[in-house]
């Protein structure tokens, strides 16, 4: 049992929703970006979605793409992303960390190598944009072996005939995409998502969580009343983007898991 | 060589879209869907005699093809080695080698009821071509293409707009062809019920590297046919440019169980292929890697990021391969050289004085490796390049490399 399912254990039991923040690793700078994430437990996060900087983003839009290339402007690297979980361990040993990028970086550093690394770190969870079922050899199945969840992400080109192969080999909780497109850009419609988030529901007993286009307090409230919780990423990047200081980001995280919890 | 090792070269990819290692899907699961539709509905055309019939019209008629298999006479007397033949894509309808694969696709997207096309662009052939035929067939056209690239291609960037394409520069990253596909791929996952997209080269999930190789290997077909007829025997070497690798896949494919043909692609090698990375040479120079849908060789750093690659040709210019060159690459079917810019430079300007052709600098490349070899050989050795490409749209380029003022 990873600090993932013991966390949504635990919601369920409290009949809450659940919160997932999104922050880019390195994101403006190394220290800043602790300090966020550090305090992002206390704002009411459930789970911490850290981002793994790539220069190839695919399927992100400009505002994180944007975040990855200040991290990496930075000096960021996937070895300190992995100090980041490591430093934020000492302190917190409950809060689930899910590593977020794409594959190159952990290719490149040897996906042994790297699956040791990141649960010795204490990450819990990782979520690999560029690697479907198809490819599940890669990582997917090594990690699970390794203890560390697997999270995918279901979009609403999933149809049913494809959904039960999406759903096998994932872990954690089922990443719902709301939106077709990329990160940041459309708006989530409540909707739209809920029979899509029931039907996935029916064919698993793992939480389902939506991300993509949620942007308000009010969007996490609304879309989290329709499934296991939410995801907010690219409004909490657009404030660090800014350069607002880490107590109104964490106030503006803390608006937005309120949100959530109210559903 | 062929016999002993796997029976035949040209089997790949298998079911997974794997070449040996190489190649494979990652993409994210939004697009994972549309590429099975896609290998689906391409499996199914392969068969489909109707589907080549259009193609084989299309070819002759609006193409203009077969192209000539053409013995460069004084070039072979100036190196005094071995004979050159060029096999002269340049003089397809478009000027370049891109309109082969294009129409494949753009035929499977009709098939498919796709109304919206979408492409990535380099040096801005395989954007035009993709204005081109989707003018043809009344579609409409999104190329996406690098903001340094619209700057340096200028007169494809007005080519494809007067073809009724809407061009969008591409200002993520270094703003090259790597970025122009990063936003396509992001704009396929926003549209995807009525987009097609139109990839350019053998790179891209699977099946896009094999499907444009077959595309494209109607320039091989035609070689192998063409110097039967003008030698009653095989070339004894093959060479083409390798930017993604699709002219040369297309020349290289129907030789790979060929055993006495080497064949030999050629890199951008910029300035030089060193630590420095100014050069696109991902063979020589890289190692492999996962990025835009495939496992292939990449120029990458030390932490698995892209590097941009360097090369005064626009259409060289991607710090990735085609997955299938990666694994002729290990297997040692192929053999891969790079060239630096001045020596595309050389040999671009020798082509124009002794052939009275102006060669695109992606073919410029793999002159530039004939020069080099072509007089260590014997005069009954047969070298086949590939002009795969004119030099029209490279000639502001040019000028500038030499010093010549355009402004009349």
């Amino acid at each position: 049992m990873t600090r993932i399912d013991a966390k949504f254990a635990k919601l369920k039991a409290e009949g809450r929703k659940g919160f997932v923040a999104y922050v880019m690793g390195g994101d403006p700078d190394y220290e800043t970006s602790l300090e966020i994430v550090k305090g992002l437990p206390a704002a009411g996060v459930d789970v911490i979605e850290l981002g793994m900087p790539f220069t190839d983003p695919m399927a992100d839009g400009p505002t994180i793409q944007l975040a990855g290339q200040r991290a990496l402007a930075q000096g960021q690297t996937l070895e300190k992303t992995l100090q980041m979980v490591r430093e934020l361990r000492k302190d917190d040993n409950e809060t689930p960390v899910v590593m977020m990028g794409y594959y190159n970086p952990i290719y490149s550093r040897g996906v042994d190598k790297f699956l040791v690394d990141a649960k010795e770190a204490g990450v819990d969870g990782l979520i690999v944009v560029d690697l479907p079922p198809e490819e599940d050899g890669e990582l997917c199945i090594p990690a699970q072996k390794m203890g560390l969840n697997f999270i995918r992400l279901a979009t609403p080109t999933t149809d049913d005939k494809r959904l039960p192969k999406v759903l096998t080999n994932t872990s954690g909780f089922v990443y719902y995409v709301s939106i077709t497109g990329i990160t940041g850009a459309a708006n989530a419609v409540a909707g739209d998502v809920g029979p899509e988030v029931a039907q996935i529901k029916a064919k698993t007993d793992l939480p389902v969580i939506v991300g993509f286009g949620i942007k308000t307090p009010e969007a996490a409230q609304t879309i989290a009343s329709v499934a296991d919780g939410a995801v907010v990423g690219s409004a909490i990047v657009e404030r660090i983007a800014k350069g607002e200081s880490v107590a109104d980001i964490l106030a503006f995280v803390k608006s937005l898991a309120d949100g959530a919890h109210r559903a | 060589m062929a016999n002993d090792l796997f029976n035949s070269f040209m089997r790949g990819p298998d079911e997974n879209g794997r070449f040996g290692d190489f190649g494979g899907r990652f993409v994210s699961e939004t697009l994972m869907p549309l590429i099975l539709d896609l290998e689906a509905e391409y499996e199914k055309a392969k068969t489909d005699a109707s589907f080549w019939a259009e193609m084989d019209d299309l070819w002759a008629n609006y193409v203009g093809r077969p192209s000539p298999l053409y013995h460069a006479e004084r070039l072979t007397e100036h190196l005094g080695g071995a004979k050159i033949y060029m096999k002269r894509d340049e003089l397809n309808h478009t000027g370049a080698h891109k309109i082969n694969n294009v129409l494949g696709q753009i035929i499977l997207a009709r098939r498919m009821g796709k109304t919206r096309i979408i492409a990535e662009t380099g040096a801005g052939q395989h954007g035009v071509a993709t204005a081109t035929v989707c003018a043809k067939f009344g579609l409409k056209c999104i190329v996406y293409m690098g903001a340094h690239d619209v700057e340096r291609q200028a007169p494809n960037v007005f080519r494809m707009r007067l073809l009724g394409a809407t061009v969008i520069p591409v200002t993520s990253g270094r703003g090259t062809l790597k970025d122009a596909m990063n936003d396509a791929l992001r704009d396929w996952v926003t549209n995807v019920r009525d987009t097609f997209y139109c990839i350019g080269t053998v790179a891209g999930p699977h099946p896009y590297p094999a499907m444009v190789r077959d595309f494209q290997s109607i320039i091989g077909k035609e070689a192998k046919e063409q110097m039967m007829k003008a030698e009653g025997r095989l070339p004894d070497t093959i060479i083409a440019a390798i930017g993604g690798g699709s002219n040369a896949m297309g020349l290289f494919f129907p030789f790979l169980d060929d055993e006495s043909v080497r064949i030999i692609g050629v890199e951008a090698g910029g300035k030089g292929v060193n630590e420095k990375m100014e050069h696109c040479a991902s063979l020589t120079g890289g190692r492999p890697g996962v990025l835009h849908g495939n496992r292939t060789y990449l120029l990458q750093d030390d932490d698995g990021q892209i590097l941009e690659g360097f090369s005064i040709s626009a259409g060289l210019d991607y710090p990735g391969i085609g997955p299938e060159h990666a694994w002729l690459h290990d297997v040692g079917r192929a053999e891969y050289v790079s060239i630096t810019d001045k020596e595309a430079l050389e040999a671009f300007q020798l082509c124009c004085e002794l052939e009275g052709i102006i060669p695109a600098l992606e073919p410029s490349h793999a002159l530039a490796h004939v020069m080099k070899i072509a007089p260590t050989l014997p005069k009954d050795h047969l070298i086949c390049m590939n002009m795969c490409g004119r030099g029209d749209k490279d000639i502001f380029t040019v000028a500038k490399h030499l010093g010549f003022d355009m402004k009349i």
